[in-house]
């Protein structure tokens, strides 16, 4: 009896500090003051996005790069009377917590827009909570068609959210890009198709198979995948003795990059191609030289092209952020300043933030019209970006490297 | 048949893992009718301890020597994955070793989320993935048309030879001969001068150093590891615990085996199979489990009174 006394005394000791620490360990970098004043009002921009997780890289380089582009205006003065803050949520790339975290932040009534989601799956269910409480959402890296055109994309296009845009570009332009490259460029004939069964990796796979196939390519084979696992070794060796000249990949880097690994160490020596969800560092670091002449593509131009986008990466540099700004940094900072671009009329003497400005706010990001980091920021009236410039990626000696820009007229 | 017995090959190594982690599983049971839902998580912690003697101790010029290495990361591994183990044990099942049976269960799963937390919030960029050294060459040979990689042989031998030096030590040394006491009745044995404490911690000692073992051959593998992998390797290696009889040594080495081979086989010769594996996977338990309540080679420790 003694003893278990001491113990437990003994085990508060210990576990105490851990939980405090616990407690305090979750703030990571706070949005700076500016040094105004300090009556200003305040308005948020959100930030939804897989901040913990295999996509904690790139959801980390979305919220530092929407960051970025509110110090930015902070210190401009950009919304006169008005400091912006960051109000950055996890959805831990899983829909049900994007919900909740789109429902946290509607109810805050200092919110004026989101910037995120990163998984078309997760924006799903994020779109329709903030619609109700007509809060802007932007997305720097959505690609799935659906968001915008609705079920029927293909023959009956319609908007499903009417306050949902995005600065990416489609699947269905971006798996058509693919095929072309691959049937034109690389003079592949015969594929497999491999996803992850998610809304985007099924989706752009589906686009991929429907252009290579209309070029006159063979798809020897679907196979899908579920997220989270690590040994593909069952399905690779089924795969084997197809004799595809290409896999093509839906789905996000932390599985392609164990696929190409255990494919060539499969014997299956032919190359990887993916879309913008496998242009990462990471998907290298962890495939290894397997990754050497895998293929993948991402929207916009390559940003050491752009005079912007370097202005861009020297600022983030400059900021001084732990994490790299990942694939889609110069777009989150693009879809935060199409938002931010829109404050100073729609809010013009409110108060406060309250269900006209939000709903103003909506209106004007639809219409706004300016040159961002990768090119034009505008967007149509489905909401998708009037920007439609794709790059293809190849992996060499252990980075990726531009092999052709362009668009797809599918 | 080719690909059949390369799907074997496949299947084996995968169940080879599954085993090694669902002994651990099976031996808590055996001795204390605790379903140790941390388990997964010692087999994730003791990979970070392995990741972290590569990184931050052995000098470079050591980190790049295998031989020095991989018994470095090994022996680490281990120890940290003992150390936790055993704090565990002492901090959260010891005093609830009388409580009704689901109060430990209970802490069990707290445990598993206190230890995943608190590697995710404060192991050095624990937050993602976690690049793992390779230390065994990742190239393959050929055996008549089947590829085999050579870490997947060193993943079986060493789990075959482990899976046998433990059932020698269960089943000649004394320190065997208390627990397979203990675990027909662990009050008897208490009146026969066995230290019941000793032994419980033994088992948990003896169940990490194998989960530590599964975690580092794991990662270097996969070639990374993360906050989380303890989570679906927990679920699997306890569906095969189960699956083999829970309670029983030999169950769950065979348990590993047969459902590391029954996913490759349905990813293979099942439409759709690669999405659906682990569908068939617990099909095929539901299905053991129906015909044979107590799994595949049954319980054969006594339950309490």
């Amino acid at each position: 009896m003694t003893a278990s006394k001491r113990f437990r005394r003994w085990g508060s000791v210990v576990l105490l500090p851990l939980l405090l620490a616990a407690g305090c360990g979750d703030d990571e970098e706070e949005t700076g003051g500016t040094g105004e004043e300090e009556s200003a009002k305040v308005v948020k921009i959100g930030v939804i996005a897989p901040l913990s997780g295999d996509l904690t890289a790139i959801g980390t380089g979305i919220k530092n790069s929407v960051d970025l582009a509110i110090k930015q205006a902070n210190e401009n003065n950009a919304v006169p009377g008005w400091r912006i803050e960051l109000a950055a949520e996890d959805d831990a790339a899983k829909p049900d917590v994007g919900a909740q975290a789109a429902a946290k932040l509607a109810s805050d009534r200092a919110v004026v827009g989101v910037v995120g989601t990163y998984n078309s799956s997760v924006a799903l269910q994020v779109a329709p909570v903030l619609q109700k409480a007509n809060v802007v959402q932007v997305s720097p890296a959505n690609t799935n068609d659906t968001l915008t055109r609705g079920e029927d994309f293909k023959t009956a296009p319609k908007r499903p959210f009417s306050n949902y845009f995005r600065t990416a570009t489609l699947d269905s332009l971006q798996g058509g890009f693919a095929a072309d490259y691959a049937w034109n460029d690389l003079k592949v004939a015969r594929v497999v198709i491999i996803h992850d069964k998610k809304a985007y990796g099924q989706g752009l796979s589906e686009s991929f198979g429907r252009q290579f196939q209309k070029n006159g390519g063979a798809v020897l084979t679907t196979e899908t995948i579920n997220t989270g696992d690590k040994d593909f070794n069952a399905v690779l060796s089924k795969i084997r003795s197809a004799g595809a000249q290409l896999i093509f990949y839906g789905g996000e880097y932390p599985e392609a990059s164990l696929l190409s690994r255990q494919a060539k160490n499969t014997g299956i020596k032919v190359p990887l191609m993916g879309g913008d969800g496998i242009v990462d560092p990471t998907y290298i670091k962890t495939a290894g030289a397997e990754a050497n002449g895998d293929y993948g593509t991402s929207i916009g131009a390559p940003p050491e092209s752009l005079e912007s986008a370097k202005t861009f990466i020297a600022d983030y540099k400059a900021a001084g952020y732990k994490d790299g700004h990942s694939a889609y940094g110069a777009l989150a900072y693009d879809a935060a300043n199409a938002i931010i671009r829109t404050l100073p009329t729609a809010l013009g003497s409110a108060e406060a933030v309250d269900e006209s400005v939000r709903k103003r706010i909506v209106e004007a990001v639809g219409k706004v019209s300016f040159d961002g980091t990768s090119g034009k920021v505008a967007f149509d009236e489905f909401g998708d970006a009037v920007a439609r410039t794709l790059t293809m990626y190849k992996v060499e000696s252990g980075s990726f490297k531009a092999v052709k820009t362009g668009e797809f007229e599918g | 048949m080719r690909q059949f017995v390369q799907q074997l090959v496949n299947g084996t190594v995968l169940g080879a893992t599954y085993g090694l982690i669902a002994l651990g599983y099976t031996m808590v049971y055996g001795i204390i009718q605790l379903i140790n839902f941390a388990h997964g998580e010692i087999f994730m912690v003791g990979a970070f301890g392995g990741l972290t003697v590569y990184r931050y101790w052995l000098p470079a010029s050591m980190a790049g020597n295998p031989w020095i290495a991989l018994p470095a990361v090994m022996i680490v591994a281990i120890a940290v994955a003992v150390g936790v183990a055993v704090a565990v044990e002492r901090l959260a099942y010891r005093p609830l070793r009388n409580a009704p049976r689901l109060a430990p269960l209970i802490t069990a799963i707290g445990v598993s989320i206190f230890l995943q937390e608190a590697v995710r919030l404060f192991y050095p960029g624990g937050k993602r993935q976690q690049p793992f050294p390779q230390l065994i060459s990742s190239g393959t040979f050929e055996v008549a048309g089947v590829t085999i990689a050579w870490i997947s042989v060193f993943v079986v031998v060493t789990a075959v030879s482990l899976m046998i030096a433990l059932q020698l030590f269960v089943k000649r040394t004394r320190m065997g001969k208390a627990m397979r006491a203990t675990s027909q009745d662990p009050e008897s044995a208490r009146l026969m001068g066995i230290n019941i404490d000793r032994v419980i911690v033994v088992t948990f000692v003896i169940g990490a150093a194998l989960a530590a073992v599964a975690g580092v051959m794991q990662g270097m593998r996969f070639a990374q590891i993360d906050f989380r992998i303890g989570f679906l390797a927990g679920l699997k290696a306890f569906t095969a615990a189960v699956l083999g009889g829970i309670g029983n040594i030999g169950g769950a080495v065979l348990g590993g085996f047969v459902l590391g081979i029954v996913e490759v086989m349905a990813t293979q010769y099942v439409p759709h199979g690669s999405s659906w594996k682990d569908v068939w996977a617990f099909v095929v338990l539901i299905v053991v489990l129906v015909a044979r309540p107590g799994g595949l080679l049954g319980e054969r420790v006594a339950t309490r009174a």
